[in-house]
């Protein structure tokens, strides 16, 4: 028997008796951020493509997503830091061993991309708006600039859209203290799930038949490599060290994760879609062809919610603790105010 | 980094008063809750066979500080060429990824203003060629604290005769924090 006991005061808040510090504010900026990676990754694609007649939805009008969705995450990220004033610290350095300095350059490249993308799609695919921009001074001439170099923007936004997806998984892949988080197959399986949630995402809101009917077929061949990945992160916990194991049983038989890994996420957020998708393709109903896509924005939410929070149980040690606030609290009113 | 810093804990002599911690407090005055170090009591075997010890833990000041390497901005940092890890709080955002990123837990949030706070093995106290305020107020006299490089040092001495341990070296954080067993 091994029994290892805290004998002196530590409650450090959010820290004991387990690690809670990144809640659902990071959960949410890692969604909205690997679906911003998808949505930039497919605008470049359909423009490369020269789909602008085709697909309408995806080619000129889905860019102008992108910056509102990474801003909302963005701003989710900023309500998680403790230290909130010295935000703009993040950008007078460069960290090379910490992918999170990467990560706010690349979201720092990223707006100027995607604002680029919106300006070379924006005349057809918001005319009326593009209308009212063209009065501004300049605006006409950027708008054509950017048209006229389509092709070069959608090149440089395909990496960095890549880069961005990988990097949301990467930011917890790097923490070794951790060891549900630290395999690299994170960086790939957010990958892949952000770019479904974006195909998710465009059939949605789509209207060509035409469009949703390919968004679809992509969605299945991402939701496929994603059922694979999940089996290779789960092949890689069996087969690991002590501490891998031990992460593993919150999804199986120990811990408070098993529902929500196979219920809300395998099942309803992979398989369940993978086969509405399916019918939807074949019977073409149109219910299908948006419970489809709903379910998979919620399991995609659901892959980040579970891992943020089931990475911070998992630990090199836990103490157990004889230390009680309230007890604490107890004794010091009892100090101040008597028995009574 | 030139000069490693190490502390050498004899389990043996230890018996878990607490006086470290009380020590910690009074010297950094860390806020009410908020701890820098903790006293462990580890009982290991089955009756009638049990051993236990106790352990004074706090930051190891990691060669490899995966908290140094994983900060975005720079405030956590080695201290003028030693293994001594601080945070600079003008430079710290609160992000926590140095929490996450520190297999010991030895990190802390100094609420309301939120930036990172951690033990600084009293770089303060080391500067004016004093031990931590924890090795010096051990009534036991088994924390000892010196540089690891140099032979002569009471740290390196007891490492060469004495068997001892470091916490979780499989981590690869190389942990400066050693106990004697
Ligand atoms: S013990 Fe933790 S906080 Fe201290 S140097 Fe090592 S990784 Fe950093
Ligand atoms: S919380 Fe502060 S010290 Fe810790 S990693 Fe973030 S910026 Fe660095």
């Amino acid at each position: 028997m091994i029994e290892e006991i805290l004998i002196t005061a530590r409650h450090n808040p959010k820290i004991d008796p387990i690690l809670g510090i990144w809640t659902w504010e990071i959960s949410v900026y890692l969604f909205l951020g690997g679906l911003t990676a998808g949505i930039i990754f497919f605008v470049a694609l359909m423009n490369l493509l020269e789909k602008n007649d085709t697909y309408n939805f995806s080619a000129n009008r889905l860019a102008l997503w992108a910056p509102i969705v990474l801003s909302i995450g963005m701003t989710t990220l900023f309500l998680d830091l403790e230290h909130k004033l010295y935000v703009f610290r993040f950008y007078t350095t460069l960290e090379p061993t910490s992918p999170m300095s990467w990560g706010a350059w690349v979201l720092i490249i990223i707006y100027p991309i995607s604002i680029l993308q919106i300006l070379s799609t924006f005349r057809v695919g918001y005319p009326v708006l593009s209308g009212w921009l063209e009065k501004i001074p300049f605006a006409s001439k950027l708008v054509d600039l950017s048209e006229r170099y389509i092709k070069v923007i959608s090149w440089i936004a395909i990496p960095s859209a890549i880069a961005l997806g990988i990097y949301t998984g990467v930011l917890l892949s790097a923490f070794n203290a951790r060891p549900f988080w630290n395999t690299g197959l994170l960086g790939p399986l957010f990958l892949i799930s952000g770019m479904s949630t974006a195909a998710a995402f465009t059939v949605l809101f789509a209207r060509s038949h035409e469009e949703r009917r390919l968004f679809t077929r992509y969605d299945l061949g991402l939701i496929g490599i994603e059922i694979i990945l999940v089996v290779l992160l789960l092949i890689n916990l069996a087969t690991g060290t002590e501490q891998q194991l031990k992460a593993l049983e919150f999804l199986t038989t120990g811990g408070g994760y098993a529902v929500a890994f196979w219920g809300a996420f395998f099942f309803m957020g992979l398989i369940v879609p993978l086969f509405v998708e399916f019918i939807d393709l074949v019977q073409e109903n149109r219910t299908l062809a948006i419970l489809g896509p709903l379910l998979v924005l919620l399991g995609g939410y659901m892959l980040r919610h579970i891992t943020v929070n089931l990475g911070q149980e998992t630990s090199w040690q836990n103490y157990g603790t004889e230390y009680s606030v309230e007890a604490l609290e107890r004794v010091n009113k009892i100090y101040k105010h008597g028995l009574n | 980094m030139t000069i490693r810093y190490a502390m050498v804990i004899d389990t043996r002599t230890c018996i878990g008063c607490g006086d470290c911690v009380v020590a910690c407090k009074t010297e950094n005055k860390t806020p009410v809750g908020l701890n820098r170090d903790w006293v462990v009591e580890a009982t290991r075997g089955k009756w009638p066979n049990v051993r236990t010890e106790f352990r004074s833990e706090r930051c190891n000041h990691c060669s490899n500080a995966t908290c140094v390497t994983l900060c975005p901005t720079g405030a956590s940092h080695y201290w003028r060429d030693t293994n001594i890890v601080l945070v600079e709080a003008n430079k710290c955002t609160g992000c926590k990824a140095c929490i996450a990123a520190c297999p010991y837990d030895a990190r802390l949030i100094m609420h309301p203003d939120g930036y990172i706070d951690k033990c600084t093995f009293c770089h303060h106290r080391v500067e004016r060629g004093d031990d931590p305020a924890c090795v010096s107020s051990c009534p036991t006299q088994c924390m000892h604290f010196g540089i690891l490089d140099d032979a002569g040092s009471k740290v390196s001495q007891l490492l060469k005769t004495r068997n001892y341990k470091a916490l979780m070296t499989e981590t690869g954080n190389e942990p400066n924090v050693y106990y004697l067993t």
